[in-house]
């Protein structure tokens, strides 16, 4: 065989392994998306088919958010998530900026207390953050979504890494120019370093949006319920009858940062990799 | 008094000068603008993760529960509860055998999709997308999606098993499948991730290696990958092992959601336990202690890969 | 040994043309550089002439048969990379023994554990061991066979890729700029070494480099490429004494060859900066450019030219005075080979140069023919009847 066609044959191969597992990849999407266009009638059916007779999308739309304030929990995504971050940030960054640029005595020590904390598990602490909470009365509250969670030593870790790389001689001069050290965080780091503020902002959107474990123990009112929380307790409610509305919310929930993703895959990437490779 | 001193203070005396004093801190002063820029996170990490972190383990030795008034100290009471007890042990078998096949399954699928993907130029982003979307998808959804994909009448899966002519399982009600069934869910969400990670340990590799190796008589992509690639993806791969492996060891969502440890405790699995016990009796000195035995785990996933990691260090 | 032919190779990358239809012969057992600028495709030709890379068209022959279709193992050309590429988790051992057991050894006896097994395995072993122990005694350095290449110097690492390419007693070697990653004075140490080897393998050596000093104190010929193009092939002597082109007289030798503006009158005679030379040319009337070797500028009173001194480069050896002239865009550069008798800054000079001195390349680059002449037997273009 010619080495062209040696070539050509082995695309074709590398094509068709890798849409296989591309359409199993896509399957649950596709579904989901096939069964919130169906009505009950059709989902009900041994007849297996992927393109609705009878288009019941905006149906099932509607009875999902009929059923369910889904709109309330998008936008308790959205605060919490936002607020987390814009938290976290406040935190990470100066605490980031001491550990990369500035002596001080325990600088070494607190460093290595930081990742010392990367190896924790979140559901370790999760029984004493809990009762913590608990005794502060903040339980079922926004505040105890966010709280916790304001300490993200992963960012520190990050940060810190690309604060290095920023040259002194920047931080010279803008000590020069009379800006005092909290300003330098803000005004000369935090500007050199969006490509990684970026990076962190997604590995934390997205793992907080995602998040179903902590709201699930701290929260007991349902209009505080983050989206994840939201789906699962649709589910619940519906308990095997209405799944063209609950395929429409599941589709609901996950849009925003599928659409997201799908609008910036190359920084979600990016950022996931840079985060995954510490 | 001296008379560095005296002549200080009679400088400072003079009112622009204390403004410029102060204005500028000489390094004295930047440690203390240090430890106020730390102190926030410093005290965060405290009180949220070491202080937790100390008090999950003393609390094990504990028989607090949720709003009694008080505790007692019972020693390994928890633990020795904890062993004899039946549901425990199946909770750890079901967690141990789901970290052994969701990490081999994630890890070798995701290295294998990389592989692909790098082999060749076509469609390279639009791959690397759509393998990424399940990572991306609230698990929690798309578990339910799951769920009505594996249901027993109408789901797609038995539907297209029985127009090939095999039999439909109840995969999620059934105690002999349903442990397996969240095993596929898991590698179907984490394979995208490990490919991510491989990617960029491939594309890492430098190109003359290959060609090295070309000119030396590699000859088939099965020698460049043993010569090569392989060797050169070490520490990437023990990294993406051991990330799979902690990360399989925390599974919850969709047990709590899909069959909440059934059917008959099949798919009890350890954070479910932890759960269940301290979330939902209450009981928080038992909780902890179960806690306890999943970080001895997670700690133990730590220290291989350190004792793994720091023996092969490559040079290009 | 290998003669090999190159025949009107082009190479294109994404529609643009690196090599635009290259010919060339090297002899079995020559020395011979490419040199050229950065980015001139001497690279790309090596690549194609391994196999690594195919070309767009053209026709690659070694020892009288095609190399087409063979894979760049089967050619039996060895290759050290700029970078080394040494396989960074195999010892040095591994590291020359890797082509020996790819060659010698099948499949199932190259395997892990199950390989040891297989009959042959261990007398192929003892064979390997003795020719990579030979190499490294050769190369001396055989007290870091067990070592990782991480742990070696440059200069090592740069003998465990030159072992490995001995090792195959390939029928060709190809050099890709093996010395740039060395410091200055590693550099000169090597450049002796492997011409030394080259003495004792007597194998052919094709050497890639954009560093003109190293192929002229290499090579036995020189091939110089300039924007995908052969300008001139030949030995260090004719390519610095006669080039052809402009393009090569200006790249080879420092510092750079200096440049004159003038023109071809029309009796013959080679007119610059308004002085009329001693030399003459058959080439028709119109713009030259007069190039003289710095070494060959005499600096005096009695010279045709004159300008001021704007730079002095004092080498402790030699010295290079650079004269700022009305007329020129760039200063002459003249060398001086009594640094105690240098003028100053500033100071008015004039310099001259023989005829002889003089290369003369026409308005597109090529080379005129000058001989030395106060007239000149020539028809007159202009017939003034």
């Amino acid at each position: 065989m010619t080495s062209r066609a040696r070539t050509l044959l082995w695309s074709a191969t590398r094509h068709f392994l890798l849409l296989a597992g591309a359409l199993v990849m896509l399957t649950p999407f596709i579904w989901m998306l096939s069964t919130a266009s169906k009505p009950q009638t059709e989902i009900f059916s041994s007849d297996l088919h992927l393109i609705p007779y009878h288009f019941a999308l905006w149906d099932n739309l509607r009875t999902a958010f009929a059923k369910a304030d889904l709109w309330r929990y998008l936008l308790n995504g959205l605060i919490v998530t936002i607020s987390i971050f814009g938290l976290q940030l406040l935190v990470a960054l100066p605490a980031a900026y001491a550990l990369a640029k500035l002596r001080f005595l325990g600088r070494d020590g607190l460093f290595a207390l930081v990742v010392f904390c990367i190896l924790i598990p979140p559901q370790a602490t999760a029984i004493p953050v809990f009762l913590l909470l608990h005794k502060l009365g903040v339980l079922d509250s926004y505040a105890a979504l966010v709280l916790p969670f304001t300490i993200s030593v992963f960012g520190i870790f990050l940060m810190r890494q690309f604060f290095k790389t920023v040259p002194d001689d920047l931080i010279d001069a803008a000590r020069m120019d009379g800006i005092s050290e909290f300003g330098i965080v803000w005004r000369v780091m935090l500007p050199t370093a969006i490509p990684a503020v970026t990076a962190f902002g997604i590995f934390s959107v997205v793992a907080h949006w995602n998040d179903y474990f902590w709201p699930l123990i701290v929260l007991n009112s349902e209009h505080l319920q983050t989206p994840p929380l939201a789906v699962a307790q649709f589910r619940n409610n519906e308990a095997g009858t209405n799944y063209g509305p609950l395929m429409a919310a599941a589709m609901v929930i996950i849009a925003p940062l599928v659409i997201a993703f799908l609008f910036a895959q190359r920084r979600f990437i990016e950022g996931i990799t840079l985060t995954g490779i510490k | 008094m001296s008379d560095a001193a005296a002549t200080l203070q009679g400088v400072a005396a003079v009112p622009g000068v204390r403004a410029r004093l102060f204005a500028r801190p000489r390094p004295a002063g930047r440690s203390a603008a240090a430890y106020a820029l730390a102190a926030p996170a410093f005290v965060l990490m405290l009180m949220m993760l070491i202080g937790p972190l100390g008090g999950v383990i003393a609390l094990s030795f504990t028989d607090y529960q949720l709003g009694a008034p008080s505790f007692a100290w019972i020693g390994l009471s928890n633990y020795g509860e904890m062993f004899a007890d039946r549901v425990f042990w199946i909770s750890l078998k079901n967690t141990l055998t789901y970290v052994a096949i969701v990490v081999p399954g994630a890890v070798a699928l995701g290295l294998g999709v990389a592989l692909l993907v790098q082999s060749g130029s076509g469609l390279r982003s639009w791959y690397r997308t759509v393998y990424f979307l399940p990572v991306m998808a609230t698990l929690i959804a798309m578990a339910i999606v799951w769920e009505f994909m594996l249901h027993p009448q109408f789901g797609l899966v038995n539907g297209l098993l029985r127009a090939a002519g095999l039999q439909g399982h109840s995969w999620l009600q059934d105690r002999g499948t349903a442990l397996y069934s969240l095993c596929v869910i898991g590698i179907w969400q984490a394979t995208g991730f490990n490919m991510v990670l491989f990617l960029a340990g491939l594309v890492s590799i430098p190109k003359h290696l290959y060609d090295a190796s070309e000119i030396d008589g590699a000859e088939s992509a099965w020698s460049r990958f043993r010569l090569v690639t392989w060797p050169m993806l070490g520490p990437v791969t023990l990294f993406v092992v051991t990330i799979s492996a902690i990360r399989s060891f925390q599974v919850f969502d969709t047990v709590q959601v899909l069959t909440k440890g059934g059917p008959s405790k099949s798919s009890e699995v350890l954070i479910y336990t932890m759960y269940t016990e301290g979330f939902e009796f209450f009981r928080s000195g038992y909780g902890a202690a179960v806690t306890v035995v999943f970080l001895g785990f997670v700690l133990l996933l730590t220290l291989l890969k350190s004792a793994l990691g720091s023996r092969e260090v490559h040079y290009a | 040994m290998a003669a090999i032919e190159i025949r009107a190779l082009r190479k294109a990358f994404d529609g643009a043309d690196v090599l635009k239809g290259v010919d060339l012969t090297i002899e079995d057992g020559e020395f011979i550089s490419l040199v050229g600028p950065s980015g001139c495709g001497k690279s790309t030709l090596l690549r194609i002439i391994s196999g690594l890379e195919p070309q767009s068209s053209g026709e690659i022959w070694i020892d009288g048969a095609s190399a087409d279709g063979v894979r760049p193992s089967a050619r039996n050309l060895a290759m050290v990379f700029q970078s080394y590429a040494l396989y960074p988790h195999l010892s040095v051992f591994d590291n020359i023994a890797v082509p020996l057991r790819m060659k010698r050894l099948s499949a199932l006896e190259r395997a892990p554990l199950v390989g040891w097994l297989m009959p042959g395995r261990r007398r192929a072993e003892r064979v390997i061991r003795e020719d990579v122990e030979r190499v490294a005694e050769q190369l001396e350095i055989s007290p870091l066979l067990q070592r990782k290449p991480g742990q070696l110097s440059g200069g090592q690492r740069q003998r465990v890729a030159v072992g490995r390419a001995i090792v195959r007693q390939p029928r060709a070697f190809l050099f890709d700029e093996p010395l740039s990653n060395l410091d200055a004075k590693l550099r000169v140490h090597m450049r002796a070494e492997i011409a030394q080897l080259h003495r004792q393998l007597k194998t052919t050596f094709i050497y890639v480099t954009h560093d003109q000093a190293e192929a002229m104190t290499m090579s036995g010929r020189i091939a110089v490429m300039i924007d995908g193009e052969l300008i001139q092939v030949g030995t260090p002597t004719a390519i610095y004494e006669d080039p052809r082109d402009i393009r090569v007289a200006e790249f080879i030798g420092t510092p750079k060859i200096n440049t004159f503006p003038g023109r071809v009158r029309s009796d013959g005679r080679l007119e610059v900066l308004g002085h009329v030379l001693h030399a003459a040319t058959p080439a028709p009337v119109g713009e030259c450019r007069a190039c003289i070797r710095p070494e060959r500028i005499e600096l005096g009173a009695s010279g045709i030219l004159s300008g001021t001194v704007v730079h002095l480069e004092n080498l402790g050896s030699e010295a290079f005075v650079h004269i700022g002239s009305a007329g020129m865009n760039a200063p002459a550069v003249a060398r001086v080979n009594d640094p105690s008798q240098l003028p100053a800054i500033g100071a008015p000079v004039g310099y001259g140069f023989a005829p002889e001195a003089v290369r003369a390349f026409d308005a597109g680059g090529k080379r005129i023919a000058t001989t030395i002449a106060s007239r000149v037997e020539r028809p007159r273009e202009m017939a003034v009847v």
